[in-house]
């Protein structure tokens, strides 16, 4: 087997290779709910009614997207420089956090603010957690080559170690009767719902709109210029005159306050406080949206909106017909996998010889 | 401070740490020299925390369906060296990325386990058990009699894995590939064959890693159980300048500081909360690696992947 460079890209393939890629996944896992002894053609319907089949199914799917779209984002300005910021899990955590430490643990007490204030300076403080948690990694990737994959990895268990250290010390709720629990957040900072009687709430709109930055930033910006002249090719970069430190400091902020960011969102607008299983991976998620988008931010809230789907659908569909909630977890990493596999298709042919 | 320093040589001084620490070193001796193996080959292989879980999983099922232990250890092996296949093809034959792809090797091997282990016990609360390894008592050394045949297993495999690197063709073929693979390729050797052999090679030492933890350390596969020691074994791998003879060496210095962390927490006059000595292996792997930065020779090609004829 060969492969060969093709002469040209088409747009059309391009854009089927995603769905060519969640085709094959669906297939693969077809055979896995056969193994759990369900129905193929039903468990996928109820999955997919309990993704997208009702305005609740709907209102649970975008609030799952919320953190994704954020986390996806981190990863797509990271992946984009070539910075492999495995980390956004822990810099959800840290973010999180953060926006307990300025807005809950004060916010009845000692910082008596205007939400106007703190609502603002929360944020800023879950941002800024989050990218000063990436920028040991990328400084130690510039400075002395020590790969980030591996010291962002191992911070993430770092961080979910702290924070448990946080909710039986310093941020422990009282209230919460031995529950590992954070204080509560001040109800003035948190998110308005979108639809009455649902659990989506304005984070989908933040989100949103910092995509929509993503993309502007990317399509109009010298940062953006000089984020995909990194990522394409540092040493010619360099060579162009291109600050490749600074850029590389530059997406660390970026990619790790947009982690950041998620933790804070989540903790006001859906759950109120942090506890130490308020992700269910929200972070490595991200990396497979990153990549199933083609590191397009747009596409990164289409891919959120699948994989949050997949993963209220399974939950759903588990709950009526037995096959374990993980076939969503295989769904997302055969998707990712296979995206790989189907977009390197769509610049090389194979040649059989 | 005092009291804490005689905590330590208390420690020291009692025969079960140190059995601690051979058993805690075991999973990382198998899982460095497989991530050592398929690094020397020129490829990262971060599917390790997955394969891990797999192999823990796979090998666990296969007593419990009532297989024999070795069974079981082979069954994570085979297991381990199925995704190193995959991973092989994906990177190799692909040549892919090989960041992307490990971590998508990890969550499709974790995520199959999980799936594995829920269809298989739907409804249990408490894990079920198996009887694993028993400590070899017959043997007249003090600690390694406290010691289950795997340890022995993973100690014999040190000698050998450096043996295979440096005093064989094969140990050749695998280095020139993962230094310099274009003259590899002018020597006549088939660079794909080599780093696919590697990898599926040094994914089923990674099975057998998880494997460990399940027929040996523990009787039963929890979720979770894995816990990012698979990650601690590719930082290990660059401390160890990829060298198997470092590799144990690293080991034996990681377990050592595990096994003290978890005296330490148990010693009753902890003055932290316990999570900060759990945090004590995550941040030792991160001093290693910068401790070693400086003067760490990677292996030229790795990381770069290489379609034949293109530059």
């Amino acid at each position: 087997m060969r492969l060969e460079k093709r002469n040209e890209t088409s747009a059309v393939a391009l854009v089927a290779a995603p769905f060519a890629a969640v085709a094959f996944t669906l297939l693969i896992a077809a055979l896995l709910v056969l193994w759990a002894g369900a129905p193929v053609g039903k468990t996928y319907s109820l999955l997919l009614q309990g993704g997208f089949g009702s305005v609740f199914a709907w209102s649970e799917t975008l609030t799952r997207a919320t953190p994704l779209i954020l986390t996806g984002l981190a990863a797509t300005v990271a992946f984009k420089a070539r910075l492999f910021n495995i980390g956004a899990e822990g810099q959800l955590y840290a973010g999180a956090l953060a926006a307990i430490a300025v807005g809950g643990l004060h916010g009845g007490s000692g910082l008596e603010w205007s939400p106007w204030i703190l609502f603002p300076l929360m944020l800023l403080a879950a941002a800024l957690a989050g990218a000063a948690l990436l920028l040991g990694p990328a400084l130690m990737k510039q400075k002395l080559g020590v790969d980030e994959v591996v010291t962002t990895l191992l911070f993430n268990f770092i961080v979910l170690l702290f924070v448990g250290a946080m909710l039986d010390g310093p941020m422990k709720d009282p209230a919460a009767m031995g529950w590992p629990q954070s204080v509560a957040l001040n109800g003035d900072l948190e998110l308005g719902k979108l639809i009455e009687g649902t659990r989506v709430h304005s984070g989908l709109l933040y989100a949103t709109a910092l995509a929509a930055a993503m993309w502007a930033l990317f399509r109009f910006t010298t940062l953006g210029f000089r984020i995909r002249a990194v990522g394409a090719n540092a040493r010619a970069a360099a060579f162009a005159g291109i600050p490749v430190t600074r850029t590389i400091v530059m997406v660390a902020l970026l990619s790790g306050g947009l982690a950041g960011l998620a933790g804070a969102i989540e903790v006001a607008g859906r759950t109120g406080y942090v506890t130490l299983d308020m992700s269910p991976g929200y972070g490595y998620s991200g990396i497979v949206i990153a990549m199933l988008a083609g590191l397009h931010p747009v596409g990164v809230l289409l891919a959120s909106v699948f994989v949050a789907g997949v993963l209220v659908g399974a939950d759903s569909m588990s709950r009526a017909i037995g096959v374990p909630t993980y076939i969503a977890d295989v769904i997302v990493a055969t998707s990712l996998l296979s995206v790989l596999v189907a977009t390197l298709l769509t610049q090389y042919r194979v040649r059989w010889k | 401070m005092m009291d804490l320093l005689n905590s330590i040589i208390d420690i020291l001084g009692n025969a079960s740490f140190w059995v601690a620490v051979l058993r805690i070193a075991t999973p990382l001796i198998f899982g460095t020299l497989g991530v050592l193996l398929c690094e020397r080959a020129g490829v990262l292989n971060l599917g390790i925390e997955g394969i891990m879980v797999a192999g823990a999983f796979a090998g666990w099922l296969t007593v419990y369906a009532g297989g024999s232990l070795w069974l079981g250890v082979l069954v994570a092996a085979l297991t381990g060296a199925a995704f190193g296949l995959l991973h092989a093809w994906l990177t190799v034959g692909l040549a892919l990325s090989q960041h992307v792809a490990g971590l998508g090797i990890t969550m499709l091997a974790t995520a199959l386990s999980y799936y594995g282990y829920r269809v298989s016990f739907p409804k249990v609360n408490t894990p079920p058990t198996v009887t694993p390894f028993a400590p070899m008592d017959w043997l007249p050394i003090p600690v390694f009699d406290a010691q289950t045949p795997p340890t022995l297993l993973a100690l014999a495999l040190v000698p050998l894995m450096a043996w295979l690197l440096y005093r064989t063709p094969i140990g050749l073929a695998v280095r020139m590939v993962g230094e310099n693979p274009q003259a590899a390729e002018g020597q006549g050797v088939s660079v794909a064959a080599v780093r696919t052999g590697a990898i599926v090679a040094g994914s089923a030492l990674m099975g057998v890693a998880g494997s460990f933890l399940t027929l040996s350390a523990f009787n039963a596969f929890f979720f979770n159980m894995i816990n990012g020691r698979g990650w601690i074994c590719v930082a290990l791998v660059v401390f160890a300048a990829w060298q198997p003879g470092k590799a144990l060496v690293g080991a034996l210095l990681f377990a050592f500081f595990d096994a003290l962390q978890l005296r330490l927490q148990q010693s009753g006059d902890a003055v932290l909360p316990y999570q900060f000595y759990l945090m004590l292996p995550y941040v030792l792997s991160i001093v290693a690696l910068i401790l070693v930065a400086r003067r760490a020779t990677y292996p030229q090609a790795l990381m770069k992947p290489y379609r034949k004829g293109e530059r």
